[in-house]
């Protein structure tokens, strides 16, 4: 089937001449190609990811055995604030701005961007701020005080980021780089939403465009009324540490509460914003390998926009031991649950797409299926949560900490290594292993659930995060080094993913253009994609044009 | 089985024209929105700090109705709208002086706000430390003040492009973005006129 599909001649570009090193470094750093800004956003996020995860690695040493002194509290303190700011801000956006700039103009068959200039300077602007964040372990009190980041915490509660009780400038890089992504995110989130509306090839009409382009539509209005607040809150802590206003200062009438506001109105929206790129994901990958079209397509798109809505009155469920009062705590509350509505109807149209279908369980298919299942057990821990007076006993606790890992890695992690080995051989021209994939996921499937399962109990029994260590006796030991034994696993997995990657670029399997299969436009032009994506501009008459192509006695366009 | 994607035989008659909209337009609705949100944020704090001062001046004592500024900048926005009018019909010198008569409205606006400010630092002792006032009318006003600053700047640009003569109708979907941005400056201002001044005072 795959080598009947007609292939859309690209532009010719063999008479291209070898260049120098320098001539290709000078190339990719000034480039505007959306191919290009996309491959620089998801490698960088690659360092990000693993730098994070060498944080994440350390502090489980640390609290692997009780009345440990792998590392001291000031140490521990910096390693998870810029554990939670790095994979959050320079692992989660770029990976996922990645990976729309890659995709969104193939599928809707645009030729780049709306705006590739912005494109490059919303990138290189969120790159700086990734340095920036590192640069504070040397820059951050001058030499004197070398190995000084950022210790505030990745939400920077006040009064403690105060110029009085946080001295040096870490915080102020913290604040900086968080603002710095911001300014990028925005950038990036225009372009996005511009080119989905006003780039769109003939024929492809807003109900026919492919579900993940729906997603990052949402995904990305989403990103200018969360990122707003935090940048605005970010402009009032650098003016509250350098000129000495008072939005945050207790001392002269302000609020600390408010700081905790701003961060939120932001903080929960960015789950989704992270979440709904792997639910665009996912909306690619089961169809294709369960060979059937998505269930209920509609649907899913209003369950999207109805996420999107939800999404932005849920904040101060982060709030509830803060004393909000019962009519906030109330309207949180449910606000929190109707969430669980659209979420649902997402899930059951996958697994109504799976039901019946021919599946096919290759790697990327193995890693959706992980994400369906640990999206529904992070759901469910998130119901709990969101029930005010369980989340009065369990606040702050390990059992918080394991749900939102759940979420971020059980789920976006798990559909982002499946989106990997999806398009690989797009971006590459190469397969990337199966049966490497294939140890990867048991690997990391293990890892995960040995973590983050048990990660709960120690927070029911009433540990506390951000403990740098504990005493023993306290019933928290056994399940504390069963905890760290699972990121061993973790980290052989992700090794044999970099691996995977690394080798198979240079000894995979030609995939040609279009290895599973599959639909959409991404998958009608050349692997790697030519410049400028396609020769001819595509017209579509349904939403998947592939399957028109390779079946034109019945076309889907019949049906729609 | 067919070359390419542009041969499958669907009657092109059918098919409406397929037009989308200006990317140009879009992107800056995108900006306005994402730049409300910040501006969202400086009101609320606002609001949540009326009468929260513990020390004064406070806002009845120094504020002053800025009447001769308001009129300025909410006319400015007829003037941009005349400029991007007479473009579009080819009226080159009308553009030249809606253009020029927008930035003259904006820095007469800007200089009034420098001398409120002047008047607040200097006769009235009220800095952004000085206490919650100081600091969040500083801040929201500033951060209006600075995005006029920035359209200014690019109006004087567009104003110096039709000075030299080579502004020209096919420009006329870019001013009319650039003067989006303006108009929301300006409803910013009605919002900040309200809140800071009217009900704040």
């Amino acid at each position: 089937m795959a080598d009947t599909t007609p292939v859309m001649e690209g532009i010719d570009e063999s008479l291209a001449v070898e260049r120098s090193g320098f001539e290709v470094v000078y190339e990719w750093v000034t480039t505007v190609d959306h191919k290009k800004i996309g491959l620089m956003y998801i490698a960088y996020a690659l360092i990000f990811l693993v730098i994070g995860g060498l944080e994440a690695t350390l502090m489980r040493i640390q609290l692997a055995v009780p009345n440990n002194h792998f590392v001291s509290p000031q140490v521990f303190n910096q390693l998870f604030t810029m554990h939670g700011t790095t994979m959050v801000f320079f692992m989660g956006m770029p990976m996922l701005f990645g990976f729309g700039n890659y995709l969104i103009p193939l599928m809707i068959g645009a030729r780049d961007m709306a705006f590739p200039r912005l494109n490059a300077f919303s990138f290189w602007v969120s790159a700086f701020g990734g340095l920036l964040l590192y640069f504070s372990y040397f820059g951050a009190s001058g030499l004197y005080g070398a190995g000084s980041a950022p210790d505030v915490g990745w939400f920077a509660y006040a009064p403690l980021t105060a110029k009085a009780f946080s001295p040096g400038h870490s915080t102020d890089y913290w604040t900086l780089a968080v603002f710095l992504s911001g300014i990028g995110s925005i950038g990036t989130a225009l372009n996005i939403v511009t080119t989905t509306i006003c780039m769109r090839c003939k024929g492809m009409k807003m109900s026919r465009m492919p579900l993940l382009v729906w997603l990052y539509l949402v995904m990305s209005s989403m990103v200018f009324i969360a990122v707003g607040p935090l940048t605005a809150a970010q402009i009032m802590l650098t003016l509250d540490r350098y000129v000495g206003s008072h939005f945050f200062d207790t001392q002269a009438g302000g609020s600390a509460v408010l700081w905790m506001h701003y961060f939120w109105i932001f903080g929960h929206p960015e789950v989704y914003i992270l979440v709904l790129p792997a639910f665009a994901f996912a909306n690619e990958i089961v169809p294709v390998f369960s060979r059937k079209a998505i269930f209920g397509y509609p649907a899913m798109v209003a369950a999207s926009i109805a996420i999107g809505f939800i999404s932005l009155s849920v904040w101060a469920h982060h709030m509830f031991t803060v004393g909000l009062g019962p009519a906030g705590n109330t309207f949180f509350v449910f606000a929190t649950m109707t969430i669980s509505v659209p979420t649902g109807i997402k899930i059951f149209n996958w697994l109504a797409t799976i039901w019946g279908g021919k599946v096919h369980f290759n790697v990327p298919m193995m890693f959706c299926v992980g994400f369906l299942f640990q999206f529904l057990i992070a759901g469910l821990t998130g119901i709990m949560l969101s029930v005010a007076p369980f989340d009065w006993q369990v606040s702050a606790s390990y059992f918080v900490v394991a749900h939102f890992h759940y979420v971020l890695v059980g789920a976006i992690v798990f559909a982002l290594f499946g989106a990997f080995y999806y398009w690989y051989p797009k971006a590459t021209g190469r397969m990337m292993s199966e049966t490497l994939g294939k140890w990867h996921f048991w690997l990391f499937l293990i890892g995960f659930h040995l973590t983050f399962d048990f990660m709960h109990i120690p927070g029911l029994l009433g540990m506390p995060r951000r403990i740098y260590t504990y005493d023993a006796g306290r019933g928290w030991e056994m399940w504390n080094m069963i905890v760290s034994i699972g990121a061993i696993f973790q980290i052989i997995g992700v090794g044999c993913f970099v691996f995977n990657m690394v080798h198979s670029h240079y000894r995979g399997k030609i995939g040609g253009h279009d290895p599973w299969d599959a639909w959409t436009l991404e998958w009608a032009t050349s692997s790697p994609p030519p410049s400028y994506n396609f020769a001819i501009e595509p017209t579509v008459h349904s939403r998947r044009p592939l399957w028109d192509l390779k079946h034109p006695e019945d076309p889907d366009s019949d049906y729609e | 089985m067919m070359n390419t994607a542009s041969t499958i035989p669907i009657d092109a008659q059918l098919e409406p024209p397929w037009v989308l909209p200006n990317r140009g337009t879009v992107g800056m609705v995108c900006l306005i929105v994402a730049e409300a949100a910040i501006f969202m944020i400086f009101f609320v704090s606002y609001i949540f700090y009326l009468g929260k001062s513990l020390t004064g001046p406070y806002p009845a004592q120094v504020l002053e109705l800025p009447i001769f500024s308001t009129i300025c900048l909410l006319s400015s926005s007829f003037t941009v709208h005349f400029a991007v009018s007479s473009l579009r019909k080819g009226k080159f010198r009308n553009c030249t002086i809606g253009l020029a008569a927008t930035v003259l409205l904006g820095s007469l606006f800007l200089l009034e706000t420098a001398r409120e400010w002047y008047h607040l630092i200097h006769d009235e002792g009220l800095t952004i430390r000085t206490n919650l006032f100081g600091t969040t009318f500083y801040s929201l006003v500033g951060l209006h003040a600075t995005h006029v600053l920035v359209g200014l700047i690019m109006l004087s640009i567009a104003l110096g492009i039709s000075l030299g003569g080579r502004m020209k109708e096919a420009h006329s979907e870019r001013l009319e973005v650039l003067s989006l941005y303006w108009h929301f400056v300006d409803s910013i201002w009605v919002a900040v006129f309200l809140v800071v001044y009217v009900i704040g005072r």
